[in-house]
């Protein structure tokens, strides 16, 4: 079924982390974006913006709905990807490489741990 | 909403069987997509698709009277209707604000055949239950709840007509309606549609749409179509300007705001509004439904986002999303009679940020010539 990397941390609300990164790249799942399909607009948040683990940062927008994206962890917005702005169907695409959404330089190293490890969220989803 | 009890299709286990993504939509749980609306979308425009549309509500209004009652209830003018014929028509309150919008057949002399939105069933048989007097001669059925349907969409619609029917099947052209006898029951099977391409709708007793269902699904794949949900029929009846009931029509604007007074016949002597239609037709009217189309890329526009002309808000939307044809988000709202001229600027606030926009003609989407 859907694909959840083991070397990736997740949130409940399907946001993905890669802490092995200073900048840590974050995104939606893969069964994130099957369960939007059709995305069509990323709304990504300014670089340099302080954010607060589960503080809405984006926002993703299929044809059906616009969702909110949470920030998995605390810290500044380090990057956005701005390929997303003209090909946000990279998302569906491509969710957990190119299709990142922004990089988190983390407050705490501490915090990742506490999100959902693989298997828990593969538990999650299931 | 949510300890709504929603009522299920006939074909729900079929849905599931499909993979379908289920939502409630008009007090039903309906299947929104399969695969992907854009996917779906244009499998449509592309080939054919296959829509559940057993939510939809028929009603049999036959007898003497029938013609004339109708007549007094709705706007368009079934005497212009030959047996076989159909016409998209309106139903409206005292103040020409619309009920309903609905497409009434004539399938004999005396009878006619309903197809009315499914949120609405029950008010527009209290409607017409108000309306008809003793002396009219009239009997009405309403055989929403025993029925199922199925909406075939797509310039391949005609071939899989003669899949399922065979060669020599007539089929239903535009506008037009029969009821067949087949080996699996009753059909009637109606030339119409909500996307704009060719194609038919077919309603049956509940229990013999399963068969037709899968017969049409089959067909559709064979001709590089597929199963389709309600949110491809919702982006493709957008995309030709169609209006949905409790999106872009409601009881507080007429027929005129909205763009439908070709389907008012106004010559008539009466109908249920008429008397504000006659008014607005004289004195003008004040807000119409408009389309627009996003400039440059934005987010799409959905239902009830703010819209602004000349820096003030005017409206909300009323329908609105990304076109998968056009790659670009379209939507409807009532505007300003003086802002609803094609290439006026307008803005649509999304979260707190303007986009720009442009008030176009409708259909939004036009079929490449052939």
């Amino acid at each position: 079924m859907s694909q959840v990397p083991d070397n990736l941390r997740y949130r409940e609300s399907h946001e993905w982390i890669d802490a092995s990164q200073d900048a840590a790249p974050c995104g939606i799942s893969d069964h994130a974006q099957a369960e939007l399909t059709d995305i069509v607009f990323v709304e990504l948040p300014k670089v340099g913006r302080v954010v607060k683990a589960g503080e809405q940062c984006a926002v993703v927008e299929s044809v059906k709905a616009a969702s909110d994206i949470y920030a998995p962890a605390s810290g500044e917005i380090v990057e956005v990807n701005e390929v997303l702005h003209n090909d946000p169907g990279l998302v569906n695409r491509d969710p957990y490489l190119n299709g990142w959404m922004f990089k988190l330089k983390l407050a705490s190293a501490a915090e990742v741990e506490t999100l959902l490890t693989p298997d828990a969220y593969r538990g999650h989803i299931a | 909403m949510s300890d709504e009890i929603l009522r299920r299709s006939p074909l729900h286990a079929v849905h599931l069987e499909f993979n379908a993504h289920m939502v409630p939509f008009a007090g039903w749980e309906m299947p929104v997509q399969y695969s992907s609306i854009v996917e779906e979308h244009k499998a449509v425009r592309s080939a054919v698709g296959v829509f559940d549309i057993s939510h939809m509500g028929q009603f049999i209004v036959s007898g003497r009277g029938a013609e004339a009652f109708l007549n007094r209830a709705l706007t368009n003018d079934l005497c212009r209707l030959s047996p076989g014929q159909g016409q998209y028509t309106l139903m409206l309150n005292e103040g020409g604000g619309v009920i309903d919008d609905l497409i009434a057949y004539r399938t004999s002399d005396r009878e006619f055949f309903l197809v009315v939105n499914a949120s609405k069933i029950a008010e527009d048989w209290a409607q017409l239950q108000s309306l008809l007097a003793n002396e009219d001669e009239v009997q009405m059925a309403n055989a929403s709840s025993l029925t199922g349907g199925i909406a075939v969409q797509g310039p391949k619609s005609r071939a899989l007509f003669k899949t399922v029917f065979g060669p020599d099947a007539v089929f239903p052209e535009h506008n037009t309606i029969f009821v067949a006898a087949t080996e699996h029951g009753i059909l009637w099977l109606c030339g119409t549609g909500y996307t704009g391409e060719e194609g038919f709708e077919l309603f049956t007793p509940e229990s013999r749409i399963e068969h037709w269902f899968r017969a049409c699904v089959d067909a559709a794949k064979a001709e590089g179509g597929t199963v389709c949900g309600l949110g491809a029929r919702d982006t493709l009846r957008l995309e030709m300007g169609y209006p949905l009931n409790g999106n872009d029509l409601s009881q507080l604007r007429s027929p005129l705001q909205a763009g439908l007074g070709f389907f008012v016949a106004l010559d008539k002597e009466f109908f249920v509004g008429r008397d504000m239609l006659v008014k607005q037709k004289s004195e003008g009217i004040p807000d119409k439904l408009t389309a627009f189309r996003m400039v440059g890329t934005t987010p799409p526009p959905r239902p009830h986002y703010p819209v602004l002309w000349q820096g003030q808000q005017v409206a909300e939307i009323a329908s609105g999303t990304q076109s998968p044809s056009l790659g670009c988000g379209i939507g409807m709202a009532y505007l300003p009679t003086e802002a609803s001229k094609p290439g006026t600027a307008i803005e649509v606030e999304i979260r707190g940020r303007y986009f720009p926009a442009e008030v176009v003609k409708k259909p939004f989407y036009q079929k490449p010539r052939a």
